[in-house]
This record gives C-alpha cells, sequence and structure tokens, in this order.
C-alpha cells in the first residue's frame, strides 16, 4: 500500500474517532449546557425535596425550561435551598408557585413552576414565594397504615 | 519415618520458593520490558510514519467489527431495555440507560474485548514470528533497536486506536438504539434525547469512559507486545504466545474495569 492512501485512512478513521468523542460530548453528554449555562437563577426553599437531584429538569407545563444548580440546607430553618438556573427568554411572574414533582410512579423527579397572574416578573437572584414540598412515598404509606389501623381498632 | 516427612516437608518449602523466585523475575522482567518500551517513545514519534501504519493495521482494520458490533449491541439493549422499562411505565428512560452503560462500561470493555482479539494477537504473532525467523536479531546486528523500530510504533499505535475504537462503538451503540427504540418501537424522540442529555454528564460519564478506554489500550498493547518479544521462537511457541494475549488482555481488561468503576463511580448519584 502507498503511504498517501494509508495516511488518508488514517486521518479518515483518526477524524472519525474524534467525531464520535465529540458527538458523545455534545450531543449524548449535552456538554454546552452544563459548561457555558446561560441564563438566570432563581432560589426556592422547600420543607422537604424528596429525590431531588443535581441537574434536574425545571419544567413549566411540562417543557422544560431550566435545571436544578444546586441543593443545599439552610441550617436556621432546616429548609432545603434550592437554586434554580432558568434559560434565557423564559420569564415568570412574581407569584409563580414551584412544586417537587415525579413523572409517573417510579419516574425522574422535577420541578414544576406554575406562573400566576402578577404583572411583576422575578430577576436574577430572586426567591420563589410560594412553594410546595416533595412527596414522600414511604411517609404517605404510613400515614395511610397509621389510618387504616385507626378506623380497625375504633370497630 | 520422621526424617522422611521432614525431607519431604523441605523439598515442598524449596519447591516454593523456587517458584517465588521465578514469579518474581518474571514480573521484574516484565516491568523492565515496559520501561524500555515507554522509554522508546521519542522513536514512536519521531518517525511517525512507523506509528502511522501501525494505527492503520491495528484502528482501522478494527474498524468493520467494532461498527458493527456496536451497532448491534445498541440495537440489542434497546429492545432488552425497553422490555423491562415499559413495566415500570419508564420506557422514556431508554436512551439514558442505553447511554449510560455504553459510555461507562460496554463501550470501553466490548472495545477493548474485540481490539485484544482482533488487533492485539495480530501484533504478538507478528512480532514472535520476526521472532521466530531472527529478523530481530539482525535488526540488532544492524545497530537497528528492534524495540525502538518494530516494538514502539506498534505499542502507541494501539494506545491512540483503542479511545477512537471504544467511542465510535458508543456512538454507533447510541445510534443503534435510537434506531430501535425511536424508529422501531416509537419512543418519542425529544424524550430519548432529553432523557439522556440530562443523565449523561460529561466529566462523569464520558471523560471517565475515555480514561478506561486509554488504559485498556495501554494494557492490552503492552502485553500484546511484551508476548510477541517473549515468545519462544518457534511455531509452536508464537502461537502459545498469541493465545495467551488474547487470553491475558481479555482478563486485564475485566479485571481494570472492576478496579477503574470502583474508583470512578462509586458514590456518584
Amino acid at each position: 500500500m502507498s503511504r498517501s492512501t494509508l495516511d488518508l485512512w488514517v486521518g479518515a478513521f483518526v477524524a472519525l474517532g474524534i467525531a464520535a468523542i465529540l458527538f458523545l460530548a455534545l450531543k449524548v453528554g449535552n456538554l454546552i449546557d452544563f459548561a457555558s449555562a446561560p441564563g438566570y437563577r432563581l432560589e426556592a426553599r422547600f420543607d422537604n425535596i424528596g429525590g431531588l437531584k443535581l441537574r434536574a429538569s425545571v419544567k413549566a407545563a411540562g417543557v422544560v425550561v431550566g435545571r436544578v444548580e444546586s441543593v443545599k440546607l439552610d441550617p436556621a430553618t432546616y429548609q432545603a435551598v434550592v437554586t434554580l438556573r432558568i434559560d434565557p427568554g423564559y420569564q415568570f411572574t412574581a407569584d409563580t408557585i414551584a412544586s417537587i414533582l415525579t413523572s409517573g410512579l417510579l419516574g425522574d423527579v422535577y420541578i414544576g413552576l406554575d406562573p400566576g397572574g402578577d404583572p411583576k416578573m422575578l430577576a436574577d437572584g430572586d426567591k420563589v414565594a410560594k412553594t410546595q414540598s416533595g412527596i414522600v412515598l414511604e411517609k404517605l404509606i404510613g400515614q395511610f397504615l397509621f389510618d387504616k389501623a385507626a378506623t380497625g381498632s375504633a370497630k | 519415618m520422621f526424617s522422611a516427612a521432614a525431607a519431604g516437608f523441605v523439598h515442598a518449602l524449596r519447591r516454593m520458593g523456587s517458584r517465588t523466585t521465578t514469579i518474581i523475575s518474571w514480573l521484574g522482567y516484565a516491568t523492565r520490558f515496559s520501561i524500555a518500551v515507554i522509554r522508546e517513545t521519542p522513536a514512536a514519534f519521531s518517525r511517525f510514519s512507523l506509528t502511522m501504519r501501525e494505527i492503520y493495521f491495528s484502528g482501522v482494520l478494527s474498524l468493520v467489527i467494532i461498527l458493527v458490533s456496536g451497532l448491534f449491541v445498541g440495537m440489542v439493549l434497546a429492545l432488552q431495555g425497553y422490555d423491562v422499562l415499559q413495566r415500570y411505565g419508564a420506557a422514556e428512560s431508554l436512551g439514558v440507560l442505553v447511554a449510560l452503560s455504553l459510555v461507562r462500561e460496554l463501550g470501553p470493555v466490548v472495545a477493548g474485548l474485540l481490539f485484544a482479539s482482533r488487533a492485539g494477537s495480530a501484533i504478538t504473532a507478528e512480532i514472535g514470528l520476526m521472532k521466530a525467523t531472527e529478523q530481530l536479531s539482525a535488526m540488532e546486528m544492524m545497530a537497528v533497536d528492534p524495540l525502538a523500530r518494530v516494538v514502539a510504533p506498534r505499542f502507541w499505535g494501539g494506545i491512540i486506536s483503542m479511545p477512537l475504537l471504544a467511542a465510535l462503538f458508543s456512538t454507533l451503540g447510541v445510534f443503534g438504539a435510537y434506531l430501535v427504540g425511536v424508529k422501531l418501537i416509537g419512543i418519542d424522540a425529544g424524550a430519548f434525547w432529553g432523557n439522556m442529555q440530562a443523565g449523561v454528564d460529561f466529566r462523569y460519564d464520558i471523560v471517565n469512559g475515555v480514561i478506561k478506554s486509554i488504559v485498556f489500550g495501554v494494557a492490552v498493547s503492552m502485553l500484546a507486545v511484551f508476548e510477541g518479544y517473549d515468545a519462544k521462537p518457534t511455531a509452536e511457541g508464537v502461537s502459545t504466545a498469541t493465545t495467551r494475549t488474547v487470553v491475558e488482555s481479555s482478563l486485564a481488561i475485566l479485571g481494570l474495569d472492576f478496579v477503574l468503576t470502583v474508583f470512578m463511580f462509586r458514590g456518584v448519584a
């Protein structure tokens, strides 16, 4: 095989390989989304975040509008402080309710935003005033069993 | 009676001792060989056309088997994954399931196993046959260092090819899963890619996968050139060395994979 054909094949192979790594990084790993992270940040406080994870999606009307950027515990109030990064171009009213929801019974936990009618919009660094905590399934089952036992013994 | 037992005991001790020293000296030999090969790295890069030729033989010629295997592994993963996921109503998570298993584990490991049997065995057989036909000795006679001329380019050719092959394997796997999941079964394309992008992290998953494939490339290439260089210069010796390359490389990949996984992915949510 001549030198130039060999070089061509190797060049094509290396280019393909690098393209594959780029594909994995950009399309599968969505690198751009996390590297630059444009948009503005909102803060929401929850009594219980359930199974919320970092990078969970923030949805409004089912549409992904941002990501969960950080989760911390406020040592004074024992509330979870969740920072949401909202994509630029989306605006939410000041009376928006943030709730922790689950897609399906065992699906991913995400944050749902329900905007209200307030003419004022939330800006970078603002707090989402109204929040609804996540449902912890174990607590719910415990409650159910407790109620069942109470009605059973009353009979 | 007692003295016979004592003699037997001493004999057993002596055998254990000799076996231990043999193993240690073999380990020392393998380590010194590895260091000597790594020391010849400049030779592999200053005359890059030699390494280029090896990338062609171990990388380009492995493309077909890697691409076809990747595609089929991805398609089968999608079928089987869908079967289980849809029982829990989580069929949309198919993308993240397939992407994570490919990028973290199957891409580097299966591509490494294929690479070991496709390219590693060829490297061992070539170097072993060069030794058996005294080509390596002839080079030494001409003051050409076979480590620099023959071994180092093959070693580096393998290291360069392996991560590219693993990435291509994963990519084709994801594409195969897309074909089966979205085109055949009919999962929503947006959910397929969206869940995948939300669940796969660049640093944790993709970079660690690439690191794995580089480590496997180093292990397979080093084992292949070592077995070839160490082969008995007979037809039987070369065939034994080739078999040993495939067996040892496969075991090394699986063992290293476990160790790397423990360090990389333990405690990652």
